[in-house]
């Protein structure tokens, strides 16, 4: 034990953070964390800003304090700050910042993926937030409907494609990034069961993510190309359709209500067992449960369209899952009061939010009942009824129980303690302003307000309910700007928190106060769900460094790296520290998406060149290092390989989680070849006879040879034959471009006109899709090939070859999928 | 809670108000409303007063298997009950009726950015076109053919029933059934852009007598008399007068546009000195609206042009 404090100065060391303007360069989660939530709260008291002017306009009937125009760019900035800029984004801060630490990780196995993220979500918001002082916000409502949204002259709907598909990207790279934190970065011993709630609710939220947000992503980019490139996927003159966009926008909007929900949720789940100090009651329904409302969320989102003229059983079965919803809600509810019956309650400040949380959402929960029942919604839909409705779900669902958590974990986060007297009055504030604000407008909607009017008259006798709700959503505010100044106002002479404050039993709060930005000083096993409860000795076993990796002797930082269910440690993983590269590839995609909002295509293709050449040289200096020896001994009597490839490797879970998502773009690009088809009584519509089958047939040939020859390349250079393998790779690049062409050749030698019709304009959208994707395998060969030859890439140290493959299973089987449909499907219908 | 919003109801206008029913299907949803609402009153009482009761009772089980059977009572069993009744309920008021069932009048509704084009289908199949200004017998089931010209829409009219959108390319069908005559008030509940909040229509329910004398009238053609003006300035390049200009249908008929409680799609009280304002500038009354201002024109001319307006009951 003699060089015990040696090990912590080489903690110390290994992990400062940059000083000065270098601060900026940091990718600790423990920073970037704090960032990200600051920067969501900032967005959203600029949302809670535009409700504000929105509420001013609604005080009185016939009001002009702003015009209609201005109006339109209020709501739907308003609705789209909030669900974009707010509520997704503070789930990844919360949880970038928290999950480590509660998993016993010392980061998150990405830092500057994180980093990257929160990059790309400032720039990308500041954009969004920045155009209405220019007049140039969207200002079609945050769903965007065509064809409204899609004849607009001015860049508003662009500012909304571009700048939220750049935000959607740092949305899936902190889902990819959580995923594979949740998996493989549990502290040893915590098997799948012991995972704290938090960690399971991350999850599913991570995977709700994945398949939610790219059906968006695909509905976006035929909306751009719409806009800009005139293919006609919404125009009806030209065989497109309208309700494919609200298709494709609510298979992403309602699962987006439980990826906001499901984690405001999951710090409630934190909170209850630490106040009613005992373990939480039912943790295996909750987890069950949560599953069970992550997987009927995707069978809802009809429930947007009931008045849309659907037929009734859809109706009734829509309905039926939207009710049912209820049930697994419940059941996380109930759980939470069984575990405060069965324990010891403290009184505490985040007790008070989480019981006002409960007594908002339930209200909201019931709305939603109701709304469900397709025949009421005929009344309610578009109406105040919703706007009621919805803020009832969204803020006693969402945005009181992360103030609870913010209240609760204060003294991790800043190592402060917030003041209870302030807390409670902010809470008052709040719960009274929001009840006073929007309880009225159950009524004023059923009383025939429409949402979105800018103005009424006062004969409609809705002038005093909309004159309260002002008032209501003014001392709302003002409950919350206290909150705000509690949390900003400095703190210096008070003293720290103790450590472990609440007395709480998971991982996270082991930490010391301050925290360090290594976490713990070593990592414990795991034996139970709420260690520092059951197990007395385990903060001594980690102060004293008696857990495993306690040192940083080489100088690098280390995180431990355990098997997906059981947690048994596997490997040891260098994870790297400051770099501004991040910052400049997030930087260079921001211009690949911002500038063509302009139609300044020479910057967007100067930023692309950008955005490549930063991600490479991040993709080459920083990942899949070769370490400078096999294996680490961590204490315990383990020694654990410092470099892994293939399955047991973080970097394949995030390329397969990553190509996941994408798959489900792709799939939802295909959704739209068929919606049209099931639309149109002739497809293709006559007088159509691209592409053909022979080329997509030559194409599909050309890709399984691709796919082939780079699975080729990774089994014979595991072999050790480096030449072959880079002959295969060599060959595998020209089959790419080989299978590009082909897939091309057929639409454009049939001469296939996207701007005629939705039919070859979807045609297009595919292939168009296949082709990027193997470009970016090609680049992706190209980058093993020189790794082979540079001597990165070994038949020992083969990870990215691996994670090439990995991308080349998706990309292949996208490409023969398509060239299937293309070719074959006309045979056929 | 609930108390103090009735009290409020009971003061207000109930011309658009899904909660002073008119029509067969409002009156089923204003009661399944105030029931749901009842029995969700009821539902959050019991789980905050189990929540409260956790936070602050004293006397509390102990048992761990409590946990377990709160859970299967609470959060599954009685959802699953309640919702399922509340399911079967609700769904058997979904419309019933199929395609070949015909009801008792048919209107066709286009809606366009910012107004209403209707056309009734009259018993010798004839069309009967008009604007902004719904006529319904009472007590009878009115089908309406919904669609649009531009961009989406939805027709509501609260106080007799349900909404229903009107998209381009698509015709939706909707059927009502008022039951009590008096004036109500439709308007579009889907954002359609920046006079979204202007897009209202007025709707009179006739006793049976009163519809046909309505109809009646309203099939008659316009008299030219004082035309001169309204024709010379090319009102008629988008406005049909039936029997006096009939080239063209972009804009609203105006046949018997005197005869109609509002101008501007449910906007303006329909009288002289707001026909000079609207004619002189829609533009600034409905931001965006598709008619060009006539400021340009003399003011006598277009005085001349509302005097003719004015005469056309």
């Amino acid at each position: 034990m003699t060089d015990a404090s040696a090990e912590e100065r080489q903690l110390a060391k290994v992990w400062a953070r940059p000083e000065g303007w270098r601060y900026f360069s940091d990718v600790n989660n423990s920073v970037i964390g704090l960032w990200y939530i600051c920067a969501a709260f900032a967005f959203m008291l600029f949302g809670g800003a535009l409700a504000l002017i929105i509420r001013l306009q609604l005080a009185v009937p016939d009001n002009n304090l702003v015009s209609s125009e201005t109006y339109s760019q209020l709501f739907t900035l308003h609705g789209t700050v909030m669900m974009f800029l707010f509520a997704v984004p503070i789930f990844e801060a919360v949880a970038i910042l928290i999950l480590p630490a509660m998993l016993g990780a010392r980061d998150l196995p990405f830092p500057r993926l994180s980093a990257f993220g929160f990059w790309c979500f400032l720039i990308g918001g500041v954009f969004v937030c920045g155009s209405i002082f220019f007049g140039a916000a969207p200002d079609a409502g945050w769903f965007m409907y065509p064809p409204l949204s899609t004849e607009q002259s001015g860049i508003g709907a662009d500012v909304w494609l571009l700048g939220l598909s750049f935000i959607e990207v740092a949305s899936i790279a902190a889902a990819v990034e959580l995923i594979v934190g949740v998996l493989k970065c549990r502290a040893p011993g915590m098997h799948i069961n012991l995972t704290p709630l938090y960690g399971w609710y991350v999850l599913i939220v991570g995977g709700m993510i994945l398949f939610a947000f790219p059906p968006l992503i695909a509905g976006d980019i035929l909306f751009e190309l719409e806009r800009a490139f005139d293919w006609p996927f919404f125009d009806v003159t030209r065989g497109g359709d309208p309700i494919l966009w609200q298709h494709l926008f609510w298979i992403f909007g309602h699962p987006e209500v439980y990826i906001i929900f499901l984690p405001a949720i999951a710090l409630l789940a934190m909170i209850v067992p630490t106040f009613a100090q005992r373990p939480i009651a039912g943790y295996s329904w909750i987890v069950l449960s949560a599953i069970g409302t992550g997987f009927l969320s995707f069978g809802l989102w009809v429930h947007h369209m009931f008045t849309t003229g659907l037929p009734a059983i859809s109706l009734g079965f829509f309905s039926a899952a939207s009710e049912a919803v209820a049930i697994p809600t419940g059941i996380q509810i109930f759980a939470f009061i069984a575990t405060v019956m069965l324990g010891k309650v403290t009184r505490t400040v985040p007790m008070l939010y989480a019981l006002g949380a409960l007594a908002i959402f339930i209200v909201g929960g019931l709305t939603g009942v109701m709304v469900a029942v397709a025949p009421f919604d005929f009344q309610a839909h578009d109406s105040y009824f919703i706007v009621a409705h919805l803020h009832y779900t969204l803020i006693g669902g969402m945005l009181f129980p992360v103030m609870a958590g913010i209240q609760y974990y204060y003294p991790f986060m800043v190592g402060k303690t917030l003041s209870w007297r302030i807390g409670v009055w902010s809470f008052w504030l709040m719960f009274a302003g929001f009840n006073v604000a929007f309880l009225p407008m159950h009524f004023t909607g059923l009383l025939g307000m429409p949402r979105r009017v800018f103005t009424y008259s006062a004969e409609m006798g809705w002038d005093w309910l909309n004159l309260i709700s002002t008032i209501g959503s003014f001392v709302f505010a003002a409950g919350f700007l206290l909150f705000v100044w509690d949390c900003l106002r400095p703190k210096g002479h008070e003293p720290n928190a103790p450590r472990n404050i609440w007395n709480a039993g998971t991982l996270e709060w082991a930490s010391k106060v301050p925290s360090d930005p290594w976490g713990m000083r070593s990592i414990p096993w795991v034996h139970s769900r709420y260690p520092l409860w059951d197990d007395k000795e385990l903060l001594s076993t980690i102060d004293e460094g008696k857990g495993l990796l306690a040192n940083a002797g080489e100088g690098k930082r280390e995180t431990l790296v355990s098997a997906v269910l059981d947690a048994e440690p596997e490997q040891v993983l260098r994870v790297p520290g400051p770099s501004w590269i991040p910052a400049i590839t997030a930087l260079g995609l921001s211009g690949v998406f911002i500038f063509p909002v302009f139609k300044l295509w020479p910057a967007t293709a100067l930023s692309g060149v950008l955005f490549l050449a930063s991600l490479l040289y991040w993709l080459w200096t920083g990942t899949a290092v070769i370490p400078e020896k096999k294996t680490k001994d961590i204490g315990g009597g383990l020694r654990l390989p410092l470099y892994v490839s293939g399955v047991r490797s973080t970097g394949w879970w995030a390329m397969f989680i990553t190509m996941v998502g994408d798959l489900t773009a792709f799939l939802s690009l295909l959704f739209g070849y068929f919606f049209f088809w099931t639309i149109h009584e002739d497809f293709p519509p006559p007088g159509v006879d691209g592409p053909g089958w022979a080329w997509p047939a030559v194409a599909a040939g050309m890709v399984i040879l691709t796919w082939g020859t780079t699975l080729g390349a990774r089994l014979v250079n595991a072999r050790g034959d480096r030449v072959v393998a880079r002959i295969f790779l060599g060959l595998g690049m020209g089959l790419a471009v080989a299978t590009g062409l082909a897939l091309a050749a057929g639409p454009w030698t049939t001469g296939l006109d996207p701007t005629s019709h939705a039919y070859p304009a979807i045609v297009w959208a595919l292939v168009v899709w296949i082709i990027a994707h193997l470009a970016v395998g090609f680049v992706m060969q190209a980058y093993c090939l020189a790794g082979s030859i540079f001597g990165k890439l070994t038949p020992e140290y083969d990870a990215d070859l691996w994670n090439v493959t990995l991308y080349w299973h998706f990309t292949g089987f996208c490409a023969l999928l398509t060239a299937l449909v293309i070719g074959g499907f006309p045979l056929l219908a | 809670m609930l108390a103090a919003p009735v009290i409020l109801l009971a003061g207000c206008s109930p011309q658009q108000s899904a909660l002073h029913p008119a029509g067969v299907d409002a009156h089923e949803l204003a009661n399944l409303f105030w029931f749901m609402s009842a029995a969700g009153f009821v539902v959050w009482l019991i789980v905050m007063g189990a929540a409260i009761y956790a936070v602050l009772g004293r006397r509390k089980p102990t048992s761990e298997r409590f946990g377990d059977n709160f859970i299967l009572i609470g959060g599954v069993a009685f959802p699953t009950i309640g919702l399922a009744i509340l399911l079967v309920f609700g769904l058997s008021l979904l419309p019933s009726w199929g395609r070949d069932d015909v009801p008792e009048l048919r209107v066709h509704v286009q809606a366009e950015q910012y107004w209403w084009r209707l056309s009734y289908e009259l018993r010798d199949g004839s069309r009967l076109e008009t604007a902004n200004e719904l006529h319904l017998p009472v007590d009878a089931v009115i089908e309406f053919a919904l669609t649009s010209s531009d961009v989406i829409h939805s027709f509501w009219i609260p106080a007799l029933g349900g909404k229903m959108d009107a998209i381009p390319g698509r015709t939706n069908l909707l059927r009502l059934e008022p039951t009590k005559p008096g004036i109500y008030r439709g308007v579009c509940a889907e954002f359609c852009g920046p006079s979204h909040a202007l897009m209202a229509f007025p709707v009179e329910v006739h006793d049976a007598d009163g519809f046909a004398a309505w109809l009646e009238a309203e099939q008659r053609p316009a008299s030219d008399v004082g035309s001169g003006t309204f024709l010379a300035a090319g009102c008629g390049a988008c406005h049909t007068v039936r029997g006096v200009t009939e080239i063209s249908s972009i804009g609203p008929d105006l046949t018997h546009l005197a005869a109609r409680g509002t101008i501007g799609a449910g906007t303006l009280p329909n009288n002289a000195d707001q026909l000079l304002a609207w004619i002189s500038s829609p533009d600034h009354i409905k931001p965006d609206a598709r008619m060009p201002p006539y400021e340009s024109l003399p003011e006598s001319d277009r005085r001349a042009i509302v005097d003719y307006l004015v005469s056309l009951k």
